[in-house]
């Protein structure tokens, strides 16, 4: 019998890259636009060597048009194609929001039912590269809040390359988010990993005095911080979120029912956050679970900063989940 | 005019479907049946009844929210449409869109969209899967002259223009972006050198001459159809009433609006019709009385149309998986 | 009135474009109504006659109202039809009540406690009171951690039997599982004529009330106090490697719990006290034992134990020691059986009396000098009820 294939040491970037060419190997259907996805290679190095690959037709660079390339998405996706649409980054979606927000999320329901709309939108999302309030929001809680849509987070290797072969087989628009400052992010992965479901929250590391839930860039910080915790006694259980809409209240709720204390780590603004939601949650589901208020780390309520100390100071950083969770379970700084 | 009679007849019973259905909603609008926003399309009959001869059942139709001769034209039944204006789950979207919404899945009629310009990228997309699917299709999108001074028009053409996709724009131009004319929203007011200079082919058509329309659409439909890239057609028109039925028209005179009602497309080919001989009083008077009974029906049945269950709110928000 | 618009709730009436007596048709316009967007056409939808103008120029009225009414063509004059519009919805609802200005809300009563729901709820379950509950946390937060505390320090100092029993179980049944495993056991046994001590035993009790008779054990639990007296290596304890003899002689006292097992609590330097002193001893151990209120000093202090279950009709005991003692003793049942004195059978009483010792402390020899020293003392019950400063003869 032959061994089965061993796992291969790689990159999110590239586990994104094994996705898109697996799909557009598999379904003719599939194809990729967006700016510079072809002849650059894609602005994060995503869909390099692609173009040679596939040829022009399966991917396509887009002129700087993000309202007409999503639109045209939309359009493609309910004609029997299943475009895979790059948008560069979040901050550029801004101007697609008409398109996705009016067109891709309603369609089904304002026709009562007639039509879906297969399509994936990836995004860069994130910031911490010094990249200046116009490069650098995390919107994707922002979105999570449109009924009609699915929004995805992959934080590891296996969900970069499972979530994109499932969203591509879901019927309704899914919005993958990519935290930049993972594409360089390195690991293992199976040579035969294959797709992952996109409506679960996983546990990554198990603890029994608070949980720490967190999704997509936060999530090595929030593992960092757990391990500080640990060497001070405090046993954290982290959840990484996965899928932001729509959220698993239920793994949620039973870590808080074990724990009875929650932190979230949220890269969005605090106020009106995703946050927020889950704070309501929590209240709603697990308010006789709780031993002490829920805590949150979010991004400081300011367009983010080009220097350094002034960005580290508006992002979610370890020392100061660690301070959140030790005030929550009681023990002072 | 050397037009077939039966043909003559149909595209004169087409235009005054449209009419009377359009007058039928202004009352019922008046009388509170029918809620919401209502955008009528008296005067541009010409135009959907007309161009709407160019297309095939498969190709793909899109439209504003001025869209209930296009879908009556594309054909949508009266009452389901009726039934969706008056919010019965008989309607064609189940009583979800409403006057400004109505899609049908089977004669590919993709909206009824509000925001103005909307479609037009929607459009690119779907024209853009024809060619890659290498579907002989081509995708019609009616919107108004108001909807190019948005980004997302100039944006469409050319990407249209650049991929080469089988798309035809149909430019409504009837003077008025609602309350705002159009020389004092555009510093060009020549529609087809825009589309051009964003590299589509442009012509531009009396869109009150049913005939015309007709004409020029299907020779516009059969060019884009061949592969010979997107079209941009612009009919020259004018809406009788107002932008929708709470407009007091501060922003026109009456005198302008009578000039207009001048080249009423049902009267003027109502009179060439019956000049040719294809028309007299008798078979006038038989259409109408045929038009009254078909709206008459359309009215009952979305009288007697029931309520989506509230239970169902939800229920088309995702689509329905199968159990995994 | 028409509806016009999605927000139009009323309208004022500005001209009249007919009179009453004009045909109209279907389409005319009617009048001229003032909206907040400005001045509207207004059209009637019918044919017919103008029978009356119901609305004056410059009358504000609802969407719904009726403006006028209209006689159709071939209907009678003064039967009146509704004219312009008779919308098929009611008439809108008044308008709301102004929304009044901030109202300031009054300070709250009486501090509430600050409790985490979650610490509330388990205060309820288990039964604690709030009001006497501390919380440790300086911000003065109950959690749960504080309700945990609160219930563990409500539990009086000696436990509810039922509780106590199983822990005493347990407790014993990884003794007994230790001396198995690491106690080098050697048995003896020995009859002992106890005639003389139950006779005299009788006669004691004649002198004592109901409440104070001794027990048959009691000169026994004398006996075998002053025996280990006579004899080394049986009381004290094996520790690191060594017999380490007691400084008194704490006889652990082999009680029956409610509920099965054994214990064998001290009765405290058992070979100063007298019988009747012994007794009483025993009888507070036994109600004690019952009530499962025992001091864990009793637990631990015994340096030799002492089982007797004739009582329960056993003959022979085979006891195992309570590590770290180093014998156990164990009494059988008092029986009156044949036994041979200078050639005749008498009936005597008898009772067989074993010792189990630790053969790292002691062996066979010093075994059966003990079993021998006990029986001997036996055999002198009035020195029995004397306490220690009287010299005993060996």
């Amino acid at each position: 019998m032959n061994a089965a294939p061993a796992a291969t040491r790689t990159t999110y970037r590239e586990a994104l890259r094994m996705a898109l060419r697996e799909a557009l190997a598999r379904d003719p259907r599939v194809f990729l636009m967006g700016e510079d996805v072809g002849r650059y290679g894609g602005t994060y190095a995503v869909s390099k060597d692609l173009l040679e690959e596939f040829g022009e037709e399966r991917i396509r660079d887009t002129p700087l048009s993000e309202s007409a390339f999503v639109g045209a998405g939309i359009g493609a996706a309910l004609a029997g194609m299943r475009p895979i649409v790059e948008i560069m980054t979040v901050n550029f979606s801004l101007l697609a929001l008409d398109q996705i927000m009016n067109n891709a999320a309603t369609l089904r329901h304002m026709s009562g039912g007639q039509f879906s709309i297969p399509l994936v939108i990836r995004m860069a999302t994130g910031g911490g590269r010094q990249l200046a309030a116009q490069h650098s929001h995390s919107l994707e809680g922002w979105y999570a809040h449109i009924p009609g849509l699915r929004i995805v987070t992959p934080a590891t290797l296996e969900d970069a390359r499972g979530m994109l072969r499932t969203a591509l087989e879901d019927p309704d628009p899914v919005l993958m988010f990519e935290n930049a400052l993972l594409y360089n992010l390195e690991g293992e992965l199976a040579a035969d990993a294959g797709a992952v479901d996109i409506d679960r929250a996983a546990v990554r590391r198990g603890g029994s005095d608070v949980t720490l839930i967190t999704y997509g860039g936060s999530l090595g910080k929030t593992l960092q911080a757990a391990e500080t915790l640990a060497q001070e006694g405090i046993q954290a259980e982290v959840i990484d979120l996965r899928t932001l809409r729509p959220l698993d209240d239920a793994t949620i709720v039973a870590s808080v029912a074990k724990t009875h204390r929650a932190v979230i780590v949220d890269e969005g603004w605090k106020s009106g956050s995703l946050a927020a939601e889950i704070m309501a949650r929590l209240m709603e589901q697990a308010f006789y679970e709780l031993d002490a208020p829920v805590a949150r780390v979010c991004s400081a309520e300011v367009p983010v900063p080009y220097a350094k100390h002034l960005e580290d100071a508006a992002l979610p950083q370890v020392p100061a989940i660690v301070e959140a969770a030790k005030k929550v379970v009681g023990r002072r700084v | 005019m050397n037009i077939d009679r039966d043909l003559a007849l149909a595209l004169l019973r087409q235009m005054m479907r449209i009419r009377r259905f359009e007058e039928k909603c202004a009352e019922l609008y008046s009388a509170g049946k029918i809620r919401g926003f209502l955008h009528l399309y008296i005067g541009e009959e010409a135009i959907a009844a007309g161009a709407m001869r160019a297309f095939r059942p498969d190709d793909a139709i899109l439209a504003t929210y001025r869209e209930h001769g296009h879908a009556l034209a594309r054909g949508i039944s009266a009452g389901a449409i009726m039934a969706e204006m008056y919010g019965k789950a008989e309607g064609c979207s189940r009583g979800h869109g409403g006057s400004m919404h109505l899609f049908d899945a089977g004669t590919r009629f993709y909206g009824g969209n509000a925001i103005v310009g909307g479609a037009l990228p929607l459009t690119v997309g779907f024209a853009l899967a024809d060619k890659m699917q290498g579907k002989p299709r081509v995708t019609a999108c009616f919107f108004g002259e108001g909807a190019m001074a948005e980004g997302e028009f100039h944006e469409s053409m050319n990407l249209a223009a650049l991929w080469k996709v089988p798309a035809l724009f149909l430019c409504e131009n009837n003077l008025y972006a609602m309350g705002t004319a159009l020389e004092r929203s555009e510093a060009k007011t020549n529609l087809c050198a825009k589309a051009e200079s964003d590299g589509v082919r442009a012509e531009s058509v009396d869109g009150m001459d049913v005939v015309a329309v007709m004409e020029a659409t299907q020779r516009a439909a059969d060019s884009v159809r061949a592969g010979a890239g997107p079209m941009f057609l612009e009919f020259r028109t004018y809406r009788f009433r107002a932008h929708s039925m709470f407009d007091p028209e501060l922003y026109r005179s009456k005198a302008e609006v009578e000039h207009w009602k001048q080249h009423c497309p049902i009267a003027n080919f109502s009179a060439a019709l019956r000049k040719q001989g294809s028309l007299d009083d008798a078979a006038a008077a038989r259409l109408e009385q045929e038009i009254e009974a078909e709206i008459a029906g359309a009215v009952a049945f979305a009288e007697a149309g029931t309520l989506e269950p509230v239970e169902l709110l939800t229920r088309d928000v995702y689509t329905p998986r199968n159990a995994s | 009135m028409p509806s016009l618009g999605a927000d139009m709730e009323a309208g004022t009436l500005v001209e009249w474009q007919i009179q009453p007596g004009q045909e109209v048709k279907r389409g005319h316009v009617v009048a001229v109504v003032e909206t907040q967007k400005g001045a509207v056409d207004v059209e009637i939808w019918d044919d017919g006659t103008v029978e009356q103008l119901i609305v004056q120029p410059g009358q504000k009225v609802p969407v719904g109202a009726v403006l006028a009414l209209l006689r159709a063509p071939g209907e009678a004059p003064g039967a009146a039809a509704p004219g312009v519009t008779a919308p098929a919805t009611p008439v809108p609802a008044p308008a709301p009540a102004p929304i009044p200005a901030a109202v300031a809300v009054p300070p709250t009563a009486a501090p509430r406690v600050k409790i985490s729901p979650s610490a509330r709820r388990l205060a309820a379950e288990l039964g604690v009171d709030l009001a006497t509950v501390q919380p440790a946390a300086a911000d003065g937060i109950i959690t749960r951690e504080d309700i945990e505390r609160a219930a563990q320090a409500r539990k009086p100092a000696a436990p509810q039997p039922a509780d106590w029993h199983a822990r005493m179980r347990t407790a014993i049944a990884a003794a007994m599982s230790k001396s198995k495993r690491e106690i080098p056991h050697y048995y003896l046994a020995t009859e002992i004529d106890v005639t003389p001590v139950m006779t005299w035993l009788a006669q004691e009790n004649l002198k004592r009330g109901v409440s104070e008779r001794l027990l048959a054990v009691v000169p026994m639990m004398k006996a075998v106090a002053l025996a280990l007296h006579a004899v080394p290596g049986f009381n004290g304890f094996w520790v690191d490697g060594g017999f380490k003899p007691g400084a008194a002689v704490h006889l652990g006292m082999a009680i029956a719990m409610r509920g099965g097992g054994l214990v064998a609590p001290a009765i405290h330097d058992a070979d100063s006290k007298n019988l009747d002193q012994l007794m009483a001893d025993l009888r507070d151990l036994i109600n004690r034992v019952r009530g499962g209120r025992l001091k864990s000093s009793e637990m631990s202090d015994p340096t030799v134990t002492l089982t007797s279950l004739g009582e329960q009709g056993v003959e022979t005991v085979y006891g195992v020691i309570y590590p770290p003692q180093v014998a156990i003793i164990g009494l059988g049942k008092i029986t009156e059986r044949p036994q041979a004195e200078q050639g005749q059978i008498v009936a005597r009483k008898m009772l067989t009396a074993t010792l189990a010792a630790d053969h790292r402390a002691s062996d066979g020899h010093s075994g059966a000098l003990f079993l021998a020293a006990l029986g001997r003392l036996l055999q002198q019950p009035e020195q029995l009820s004397k306490t220690t400063d009287q010299k005993l003869s060996q």
